[in-house]
C-alpha cells in the first residue's frame, strides 16, 4: 500500500500526472489513493519530488 | 449555477481562463470551474515568460502581474562558465517573471468579465458519457454535489489531466516525459536583471536549475530533474538537489515558500476525443527544452475557445470536428514542441564535459536573438561537426 506523509506533501499532483491506473486524486491539500485500483508499481513513489509517497508492503 | 451550458471548462489556470474568455466574447454559454478555494493558489511555477509573448495575447499589461522585468539571461555550464544572452542595448526589458497568484486570478475575471460563469472551489470529478458521447460534466461545489448538461468539455485541469483519461485520452506520462520540480522564493539574495540557468549532471540531471529574480532580493530559485533519473534505486530527490544547490550558491537566502511541480515534457499527443478538447499541461503542451507552458496554456486556449464556437454553430461535437483545433496547434506549437524534444534529447545525454565545451565556444561572443534556437543557432556555427545531428533535427523543422 502507498502511504502519503502529509506533513512532507506539497500537493503539487506530480504523482496523479504519472499514475498508469488513473489511481490517484489531488483534492486542494489532499492526495487520495484508491487502493483497489492502485498496482503498486511505486512510479509516484520515485517521481515524487520530496519523497513524500511511501510503499509500505 | 445553471443546469446547462454550452461548454463547461475544467480549470483555471491560463489555459482554462483563455479558453473560457475566448468562447464568451464568441457568445457561448460558458461555465468555468476550479477546484482550488483560491485561483493561482498555491502557485506551482517560476513565473518567467517572455514579454512579447504575453503582449501578443494580453495588449494591456498591468502592472500588478509583474513582479520583476528582465532583460536577459545568462547559463552557466557545470564548470561555471557562463553564457550571457541580453539584448544590445540596456534597459529594453524581454522578459516578465510574473506574479502568477495575481495574473491567474484576474485571467479569470476576464473571462467573467466576457460572460463567463466562474466558480471556486468546484471540482468535476466525472463526465457524463452516453454512448460515448458527452452529455454533462458531474462534481462537487463547495462539497456539494452537481451535474451540468453540457455537448462540450475543455479539459485545462493541468498536468494531472483526469479529464483527458476519463474521456479515452491516455495522457499518463512516463518518467522519461516529466520533469520533478521543486523551487524556494528565498529573499536576502542578491539578485540581477537576468533570467539565470545552472546545467549539469550534479546539479539538476536531465534538467536545470533557475534562480529568477522577482523583485528587491527576492528570487524565485529552483530546479527540475528529468524522471528517468529517479525510478533508479536509492536516488536523490530534487528537494535534496534544491538543498545541495542552495548551500553551494545562495547559503544566506532565508526560505519565505516552498513550490513543487510537475513539468510534461513529451511529444505532442492526442488531445481531442468526441466533447473534448484538452489544452495547456493538460495537452502536456510545456516546451521540452524550457518547461515554460504559460503562454502555451494561453494560445492553446485560445484556439480550443475558437473551436468551441464552431463546433456549437455547426451543431457538431464529434471528434471529426474537433480536429479544427488539432489543425490550430500542430504546425505551431505541436511543430516547436516536437523539434524542441528531439533537441532536449540530444542534450541530455551530453557529458558536464561536454556542456563545458560548448559554453567554451561561445561563451565570448554576444548572442543577438534572445531564444532557444538563437543559441542553438550559435552552438551549431561554432562547432559545426560536433554538432552535426543537431543542425540536422533543426533544418528538418526549418
Ligand atoms: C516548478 C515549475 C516551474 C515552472 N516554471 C515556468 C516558467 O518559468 N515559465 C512558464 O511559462 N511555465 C513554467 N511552468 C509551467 C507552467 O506553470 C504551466 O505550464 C502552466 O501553469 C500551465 O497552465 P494550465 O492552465 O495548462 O494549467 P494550470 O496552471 O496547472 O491550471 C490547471 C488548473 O486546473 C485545476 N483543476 C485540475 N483538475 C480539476 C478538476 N477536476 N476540477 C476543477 N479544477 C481542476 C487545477 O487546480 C489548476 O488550478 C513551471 C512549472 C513548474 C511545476
Amino acid at each position: 500500500m502507498i502511504y502519503v506523509d502529509r506533513y512532507k506533501c506539497g500537493y503539487c499532483g506530480t504523482c496523479v500526472a504519472v499514475c498508469p491506473e488513473a489511481a490517484i486524486d489531488l483534492l486542494e491539500t489532499f492526495i487520495d489513493i484508491n487502493d483497489n485500483m492502485c498496482k503498486a508499481c511505486d512510479i509516484c513513489v520515485k517521481i515524487c519530488p520530496i519523497g513524500a509517497l511511501v510503499d509500505e508492503e | 449555477m445553471k443546469n446547462r451550458y454550452d461548454i463547461v471548462v475544467v480549470g483555471a489556470g491560463p489555459g482554462g481562463s483563455m479558453a473560457a474568455k475566448v468562447a464568451a466574447m464568441g457568445g457561448l454559454d460558458v461555465l468555468l470551474v476550479e477546484k482550488r478555494q483560491e485561483i493561482g493558489s498555491p502557485i506551482r511555477c517560476a513565473e518567467g515568460v517572455s514579454k512579447k509573448g504575453l503582449k501578443k495575447f494580453l495588449p494591456q499589461i498591468k502592472k500588478e502581474w509583474i513582479s520583476c522585468e528582465v532583460e536577459g539571461a545568462r547559463i552557466y555550464s557545470p564548470d561555471g562558465t557562463m553564457v550571457e544572452m541580453a539584448e544590445e542595448m540596456a534597459g529594453s526589458e524581454v522578459g516578465y517573471v510574473l506574479e502568477r497568484k495575481i495574473f491567474d486570478r484576474d485571467l479569470a475575471t476576464l473571462s467573467g468579465d466576457a460572460g463567463a460563469d466562474v466558480y471556486a472551489k468546484t471540482n468535476v470529478t466525472d463526465l457524463v458519457l452516453k454512448d460515448g458521447v458527452v452529455k454533462g460534466v458531474k462534481g462537487k461545489h463547495l462539497g456539494r454535489s452537481f451535474e451540468v448538461e453540457c455537448n462540450l468539455v475543455i479539459g485545462a485541469d493541468g498536468t494531472e489531466s483526469k479529464i483527458g483519461r476519463m474521456g479515452g485520452i491516455d495522457t499518463t506520462l512516463k518518467p522519461i516525459d516529466i520533469e520533478s520540480g521543486v523551487e524556494y522564493i528565498m529573499t536576502d539574495i542578491e539578485v540581477n536583471d537576468l533570467c539565470n540557468f545552472y546545467l549539469g549532471n550534479d546539479i539538476a540531471p536531465g534538467g536545470y536549475a533557475w534562480m529568477f529574480p522577482k523583485g528587491d532580493n527576492m528570487a524565485n530559485i529552483g530546479l527540475a530533474v528529468l524522471g528517468k533519473y529517479l525510478i533508479k534505486k536509492n536516488v536523490k530527490r530534487p528537494i535534496d538537489y534544491l538543498n545541495k544547490f542552495v548551500k553551494e550558491h545562495y547559503k544566506d537566502g532565508k526560505i519565505v515558500s516552498v513550490v513543487f511541480g510537475g513539468i510534461p515534457v513529451s511529444r505532442p499527443i492526442k488531445t481531442i476525443s468526441n466533447g473534448i478538447m484538452l489544452v495547456g499541461d493538460a495537452a502536456r503542451f510545456t516546451d521540452p527544452i524550457t518547461g515554460g507552458g504559460i503562454l502555451k496554456a494561453m494560445e492553446s486556449g485560445i484556439m480550443a475557445g475558437e473551436t468551441a464556437i464552431d463546433a456549437i454553430e455547426a451543431e457538431d461535437f464529434s471528434e471529426n470536428e474537433l480536429k479544427k483545433y488539432e489543425d490550430k496547434w500542430r504546425p505551431t506549437i505541436g511543430m516547436k514542441n516536437e523539434r524542441n524534444y528531439l533537441i532536449k534529447e540530444f542534450f541530455i545525454n551530453l557529458s558536464d564535459e561536454k556542456l563545458n565545451d560548448l559554453a567554451r565556444s561561445i561563451n565570448e561572443v554576444k548572442i543577438k536573438e534572445m531564444s532557444v534556437t538563437g543559441l542553438i543557432a550559435m552552438l551549431i556555427e561554432k562547432n559545426p561537426k560536433t554538432l552535426e545531428n543537431l543542425s540536422e533535427i533543426l533544418l528538418k523543422y526549418l
